[in-house]
């Protein structure tokens, strides 16, 4: 099979574009997606500070390398979640890439040690408050990367979500009909209030395959092994079962999830905004000052259970 | 006679076997049961598409791209 773009073998067929590439072609494709996804969400202008959460998967360090080959200004947090191996793995992947790839340009990676910060790995963490590891973890890393970004005065966030996350987290919510969640899910979330960092998710063009092929193509060397809590998640079941549909009829991911996102578009003429909601239902926690609902928030009501727990 | 050898890694640990070629990419996706949109098949250190053939003496790796985050 020939490239669509130039005469050279190509790497890999994207059957949802009708089309081809070969690994330049590819590299170039990705780039676009990505560049028109940051244009048409206004998610960032050259100008912005930019913090990648980085966990050394292939979606977040090629995020990071795409971010500073188009030439935006983009550090990286990682959270070390001390989960033995798998932690010690994936954190060499992630500083060996810093050192090739930001190094010479300038960016910088920041490392939050929950074992030396929290007290406990997360497993631990998670077993002392008696909530599932997964859960737990979002919480801390929800909070880390908003308290880093605001600390830093960073213009905004961004995550390595692509069509695949975003598409079984859709098909999740709606399964479940979990309205509320819905409204959450799109790939730009300004700051909503103060204390909330902006959001945005550059990748929700492109699919899993797309960026492991352009990780492959572009020598990034990333953790292929996954984190052992993730085994017989929910994404994964949901993720098979749209990939099924896919490989039948292709472009049913990406059909699902932007038209869910036209839609949502055409209807926040009416429907109040997730900004007008949000200021009506958050305050300043009491312990830390993040946005929460109640008075003290989901990270240090954890903290503070844990706190108990260890000594 | 020779073999095509792959290194399956759909889980830990990783698992090795031998298929006899020559045999297009897809059929021997089809064969091990694998969706073609949940990996990438590398041979020799090359991604190859679908309907590229593999011989007998090709080392042959099929990734998974799937993550469960
Ligand atoms: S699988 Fe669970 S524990 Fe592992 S990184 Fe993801 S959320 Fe955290
Ligand atoms: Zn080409
Ligand atoms: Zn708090």
């Amino acid at each position: 099979m020939r490239c669509r773009k130039c005469p050279t073998r190509a790497v890999i067929k994207i059957p949802r574009h009708h089309t081809a590439f070969c690994g330049p072609c590819l590299t170039e494709f990705v780039r676009t997606q990505v560049q028109r996804a940051i244009k048409t969400e206004r998610m960032f202008t050259p100008d912005d500070r930019i913090l990648v959460a980085v966990s050394g998967g292939k979606d977040s360090l090629t995020l990071w390398e795409i971010l500073l080959a188009l030439g935006y200004r983009a550090d990286a947090l990682y959270v070390d979640l001390g989960i033995g191996g798998y932690s010690a793995r994936s954190r060499e992947k992630v500083e060996q890439f810093a050192q090739q790839f930001a190094e010479p340009r300038q960016a910088r990676l920041l490392v939050h040690q929950i074992k030396e910060e929290e007290g406990a790995g997360i497993r631990e963490l998670a077993d002392l408050v008696r909530r599932p590891t997964c859960s737990a973890c979002g919480t801390i890393k929800r909070y880390h990367f908003n308290r880093v970004a605001l600390a830093n005065q960073y213009d905004v966030m961004a995550t390595g979500h692509n069509l695949d996350d975003e598409a079984a987290r859709l098909l999740g919510n709606v399964l479940r009909w979990q309205e509320d969640y819905l409204h959450k899910q799109g790939p730009n979330l300004p700051a909503s209030v103060e204390g909330f960092a902006k959001k945005v998710k550059p990748l929700y063009r492109l699919t899993e395959r797309e960026i492991a092929a352009y990780a492959l193509v572009n020598r990034i060397d990333y953790i292929v092994e996954e984190c052992p809590m993730a085994k017989g998640s929910k994404m994964l079941l949901y993720k098979d079962v749209l990939n099924r549909l896919e490989t039948e009829s292709p472009g049913t991911k990406q059909t699902f999830y932007w038209r869910f996102l036209e839609r949502q578009a055409n209807q926040t003429s009416t429907a109040p905004s997730m900004q007008d909601t949000d200021r009506t239902v958050l305050q300043p926690c009491r312990l830390c000052g993040q946005p929460t609902t109640a008075d003290t928030c989901m990270y240090c009501k954890m903290m503070a259970r844990a706190k108990s727990a260890l000594v | 006679m020779m073999h095509v050898s792959m290194h399956v890694r759909v889980n830990h640990p990783p698992k090795e076997l031998e298929i006899p070629g020559p045999k297009r990419v897809r059929e021997v996706l089809r064969e091990l049961g694998l969706i073609p949109e949940a990996y990438l098949v590398i041979r020799n250190d090359e991604l190859v598409t679908e309907d590229e053939i593999l011989r007998d003496t090709d080392i042959i790796d099929i990734r998974p791209v799937i993550s469960g985050g």
